[in-house]
């Protein structure tokens, strides 16, 4: 009796993990065999697959860092084509693209945290008429698909000559991402302590004061999960990017050059798979230093329902 | 400030000096904003500084929430009823296109499979994930694993898919991950995302493989709570592990499973990135969202972009009626 039972449990052990073991590796493929080719070259990515590495481990001595040089600075880079004769080419600059990403992401996070957070300590400690209404209007507002603004916008913009610019897309960001901000924000800031804020009061403190001083610090975490989020969200972002943006080369960031690369240069491989992880190393870097904090943003905004 | 704007957009400086400015201009600005003007209410008389200061906090967002989406929504609703340009009134022929053009509706038949397929697998495969997780010693590690797709974006998604999808003619070697299994076991290799309408089940595919890892994370918190007194007792009474699941998980944790469903059903109804990169909407994998950003930006149709676009917001106001009955129902308002 109690081995069968024993017997049972190591089956359904077994079981669970081998389920859990395929899925895991189901998930993971993909995006290992492009990281191996990334590091393969110009040829044996087109030739073979990549698995090669694991059923002729000669091949591993060809691995190198050549295609990321190649994306990262432009530089020209000569291979032989199906023919035979030899072409020169001029791989992408990636890294200015990369620039742009971190000039267009960094504000567009910064500044919707700070007017989501003046906002929602508005509406959790103010008193002021239209209070309510205004409140409703941002929930309201959560589940707008950003596509209704899109042309709107885009008009003001050439009224205003700001098409191209990086104020006009941290703009657009900051306003697609303030009805999720404020909400999270307000969740938080309306659970303070009354006492920690009234007894400021009492002290004399001002609003700005407390705000600046008090409400900031303690709601880091919630600030982190936001921030989190909308950097992800605005440094994966192709289409407000293709809208606002345009497809002038010295503003164009990341997601839009890879984008690019897979429709004008579909074929040339070593340069998608090295573009691919450049434009995914800042993501995954926040990704496995912050995943807490994601992870309590993601449970957060849940609550929404 | 304006002048810093003017030289930010003309300027021949190196590119991260640039790039370093324009983030102190753009964030500091924000930042002064708020100070200069809660500084100048705070100069005025108590009465009007307490009438005016909460609207120093609120303002800057109402305004901005105003100019992109408030307003947005009814000017979009106005040019829908406009011709390409947005010069001559046209009644409701943009919805009569929208919803007879051949294209719309493919993309419609699209969308609904997107949705359907896409966000149904994404929570099934998420809560089977979550259960065997927590069941499992490698849980970490194993969600980790899953969970990490969330943090590519969807054209990084595309390069990665292009390559398990990747096609050769028969007798050359494969290099997509696919169309090798199928010729080791000595299949002819298939043009994948040329087949209609299989093509949407694989670009759904991708889909799914981003966005489990959102649902897993959530199912996984939820299941957590279930009290583990209650599965005791039904173990105790002889229920199967079966059993357990369908009768006392499923139902605690139901809520949970509602909201996991919404938001990414909404994520679906807006895809657009996907289908973009991989097919650019060709063999018959039209979405509504790209159909909105080809009738925008390849035909110069505000008119008919303009209508697609209302009825996706249409599509999603049962979520936004839904979403304000609960608020209404909180009492910390």
């Amino acid at each position: 009796m109690n081995n069968s039972l024993k017997q049972q449990r190591l089956i359904s052990d077994l079981l669970v993990n081998g389920t859990l073991l395929l899925i895991c590796l189901v998930w993971t493929i993909p995006t290992f065999g492009v990281f191996v080719s990334s590091f393969r070259t110009r040829d044996d990515i087109t030739q073979t697959g990549w698995w090669t590495i694991f059923t002729n481990p000669t091949t591993l001595a060809t691995l190198n860092l050549d295609n990321y040089s190649n994306v990262l600075t432009g530089k020209e880079y000569v291979y032989k084509s199906p023919s035979g004769e030899e072409k020169t080419e001029k791989g992408p600059n990636l890294s200015m693209n990369f620039i742009n990403s971190l000039t267009v992401t960094i504000p567009a996070t910064l500044i919707p945290i700070l007017i989501a957070a003046f906002a929602a300590y508005g509406f959790a400690w103010m008193n002021f008429p239209g209070r309510k209404i205004f409140f409703v209007i941002v929930v309201a507002l959560l589940v707008v698909p950003l596509q209704i603004a899109l042309i709107p916008v885009l008009r003001d913009y050439t009224k205003l000559n700001l098409n191209g610019t990086f104020l006009a897309i941290w703009l657009a960001h900051t306003g697609f991402g303030l009805p999720l901000a404020i909400y999270l924000l307000f969740n938080y800031i309306s659970q303070l302590p009354r006492d920690i804020i009234e007894s400021a009061f009492i002290d004399g403190a001002s609003h700005f004061t407390i705000f600046t001083k008090l409400i900031m610090p303690l709601s880091t975490p919630a600030l982190a999960s936001f921030g989190i989020f909308q950097f992800l969200w605005v440094w994966n972002d192709l289409l407000v990017a293709l809208v606002f943006l345009g497809s002038k080369p010295e503003v164009s960031v990341l997601q839009q050059q890879l984008q690019n690369l897979v429709g004008t240069k579909g074929q040339d491989w070593h340069l998608l798979t090295a573009g691919a992880f450049v434009t995914m190393f800042v993501p995954l870097l926040v990704f496995f230093s912050l995943q807490r904090y994601f992870v309590r943003g993601l449970l957060a905004g849940s609550v929404k329902g | 400030m304006w002048l810093i704007f003017i030289w930010l957009r003309d300027s021949k400086a190196s590119k991260p000096v640039i790039a370093v400015v324009a983030i102190i201009w753009g964030v500091g600005g924000v930042g002064l904003l708020f100070v200069i003007s809660n500084w100048v209410v705070e100069q005025l008389p108590m009465k009007w500084m307490r009438f005016l200061q909460p609207y120093v906090f609120v303002g800057p967002a109402l305004a901005i929430l105003s100019w992109y989406l408030a307003i947005p929504t009814f000017r979009t609703l106005v040019l829908s009823l406009y011709d390409a340009a947005g010069v001559n009134f046209v009644g409701l022929d943009n919805y009569i296109f929208a919803f007879t053009d051949a294209s719309m509706l493919e993309s419609f038949r699209n969308n609904s499979l997107w949705l359907v397929v896409g966000t149904s697998m994404s929570v099934i495969l998420g809560l089977l994930i979550a259960v065997l997780a927590d069941r499992s010693k490698f849980e970490t590690i194993a969600k980790s694993l899953i969970f990490l797709p969330m943090a590519i974006s969807f054209v990084g998604a595309g390069v990665i898919w292009r390559f398990v999808y990747f096609y050769k003619p028969a007798g050359q070697q494969q290099i997509g991950l696919l169309n090798a299994i199928v010729t080791a076991f000595g299949g002819d290799p298939v043009g994948w995302l040329t087949v209609r309408p299989w093509n949407n089940f694989l670009l759904i595919i991708i889909l799914i493989w981003l966005q489990t890892g959102f649902a897993m994370v959530l199912l996984s918190a939820a299941l957590k709570g279930v009290p583990s007194e209650l599965m005791e007792a039904a173990r105790m009474d002889g229920a199967t592990e079966i059993q357990i699941f369908f009768n006392i998980i499923i139902p605690y944790i139901q809520g949970t499973i509602v909201s996991v469903s919404t938001t990414i059903l909404i994520a679906t109804l807006k895809i657009f990135d996907i289908v973009f990169v991989m097919t650019n909407g060709l063999y018959g994998t039209e979405v509504m969202a790209s159909q909105q950003y080809k009738q925008m930006f390849k035909f110069q149709h505000f008119g008919h972009g303009s209508a697609v676009a209302i009825v996706l917001l249409v599509a999603v106001i049962p979520v936004m009626v839904y979403n304000l009955k609960q608020f209404r129902e909180r009492e910390a308002f």
